[in-house]
């Protein structure tokens, strides 16, 4: 079985490998990941659709000589916030944990409220705070405007 | 904890104990606003007013309050030809105002312009309005005017009557009302109901919350009934605004009904909700609570820039 699965991820000798994906929700993640903006020789694979003991069914993503910035993570966690995050170095696993969704939220966002501030030319980003957690719901620290859909809001 | 040196941006900034002191220095500062006793309290001091939207009562309640306790306002006075038609910044322009006056009262359209203000500013920050948004010492001005009227905020129950869906004041106000614990009763046309986040966040205080679209039940067993005005500006439909506009009306009729001690109030100006006829009864608030915007921001003031009551 192990073979098989071999085949269609092949291993990376350094990047990160974001595993437990929401089913479909990978090409979201590439999306936060920017991977037009990736060194050209990098290889990213993708898996759709991949059976998973613990969630049914889940999306898998590899990008090779890529670590993840704190930004991105948290964006992540919004998006997909089942992922899991391993950082690669010659070929082994160094660091894997859970993405965390952190108190405070800044960059990742824009504001749903088109008239919030932060849409202006004022030398600030966009900054949310959670108001709640399960499910989640964030808050606009500027215009206190509340959000649950993170998808379309993506900066 | 002091109020001194902090900003005020929204009602959730103040915690209930916080709010009390407010009231109370409010209460204090009456005889001052009513040219019954004269106070230095703010000599020397400078407010910095930057109105990029237009008020009257705001702006002008704010400057009385100022002036009655001493200090003396410096403002922006018309946007059209200040550098901010030139493209500075909020955050440059709030930069400025700092470092010129002790404290900036700001009202602006954009929803979150005081938050951002408070972040630029070494002074304290009031804001007197952010666009839909929040406009604090509005909600303190109705609260004073509840607890005036009744001797506390515990217990009462407050209609919340027409556009709750837009209406800046009444998001603010519905949650101050939930921190102390008094009942509230919705009631607005289908289209103007209580966004589903304000209704959830007034859940998670743990307020006793009901609906009642009916007015005349709603206002029964009513203590303060608060009408809000229907703000023509956010329909895009002028035969739509006109239903909703006409839908409610406070007149004697419907007030013969109501328990003797109810208050109406309105953060005014009206356009049409309350009729005339009820400013000669002893149910009309509103007046009491325009001047009530004095005192309260008297008590604001001294506050946020002495740490003192007056």
């Amino acid at each position: 079985m192990n073979d098989v699965r071999e085949l269609k991820i092949t291993p990376i000798k350094n990047g990160t490998v974001i595993d437990h994906i929401g089913n479909g929700l990978s090409l979201e993640v590439l999306r936060i990941l920017g991977v037009h903006d990736l060194d050209k020789d990098s290889t990213v694979s993708v898996a759709l659709h991949v059976r998973s003991q613990k969630m049914g069914w889940k999306d898998i993503v590899k990008v090779e000589n890529m670590e993840l910035s704190a930004r991105k993570v948290n964006a992540i966690a919004l998006i997909a916030p089942t992922a899991t995050i391993s950082i690669i170095r010659d070929f082994k696993v160094r660091e894997k944990r859970s993405v965390d969704l952190p108190d405070r939220i800044l960059g990742v966002l824009k504001c749903p409220n088109s008239n919030c501030i932060t849409h202006q030319n004022e030398p600030v980003e966009s900054e949310f705070e959670v108001a709640r957690r399960r499910p989640v719901v964030l808050r606009c620290v500027y215009c206190e405007r509340s959000v649950d859909e993170f998808l379309p809001l993506l900066a | 904890m002091s109020l001194k040196g902090r900003d005020l941006i929204s009602i959730r900034d103040l915690s209930r104990e916080e709010i009390e002191e407010v009231l109370k220095a409010s209460r204090r500062m009456i005889p001052i606003a009513q040219g019954e006793r004269s106070s230095r309290a703010l000599d020397g001091r400078l407010l910095a007013l930057a109105f990029f939207e237009p008020s009257t009562r705001t702006r002008l309640s704010f400057e009385t309050a100022a002036q009655r306790l001493g200090a003396r306002c410096v403002s922006i006075a018309d946007v059209a030809s200040s550098s901010v038609r030139k493209g500075e910044s909020l955050y440059d322009t709030t930069r400025m105002l700092a470092a010129y006056g002790d404290a900036i009262v700001l009202r602006h359209p954009n929803e979150g312009a005081g938050r951002l203000a408070a972040l630029a500013s070494d002074k304290p920050v009031i804001n007197a309005g952010d666009g839909a948004g929040q406009h604090p010492s509005q909600t303190l001005l109705d609260l004073a005017t509840m607890h005036e009227a009744f001797g506390t905020l515990t217990g009462l129950r407050v209609v919340l009557l027409g556009d709750l869906k837009y209406g800046r004041t009444v998001h603010s106000l519905a949650h101050a009302l939930a921190v102390f614990g008094a009942e509230l009763v919705l009631s607005s046309p289908a289209s103007l109901k209580l966004p589903p986040d304000v209704r959830d966040h007034l859940d998670q205080l743990g307020a006793k919350v009901v609906e009642e679209d009916e007015l005349p039940k709603a206002v029964k067993d009513a203590d303060v009934l608060y009408v809000t005005r229907i703000q023509k500006e956010r329909f895009g439909d002028e035969a739509e605004y006109a239903k909703v506009a006409g839908s409610y009306r406070i007149d004697n009729a419907l007030l013969n009904s109501a328990k003797s001690r109810l208050i109406v109030m309105h953060p005014l100006p009206r356009a049409g909700e309350i009729a005339p006829e009820v400013d000669a009864t002893p149910h009309a608030a509103y007046f009491r609570q325009a001047f009530l915007g004095v005192p309260v921001r008297m008590a604001l003031l001294s506050l946020i820039l002495t740490g003192k009551a007056g």
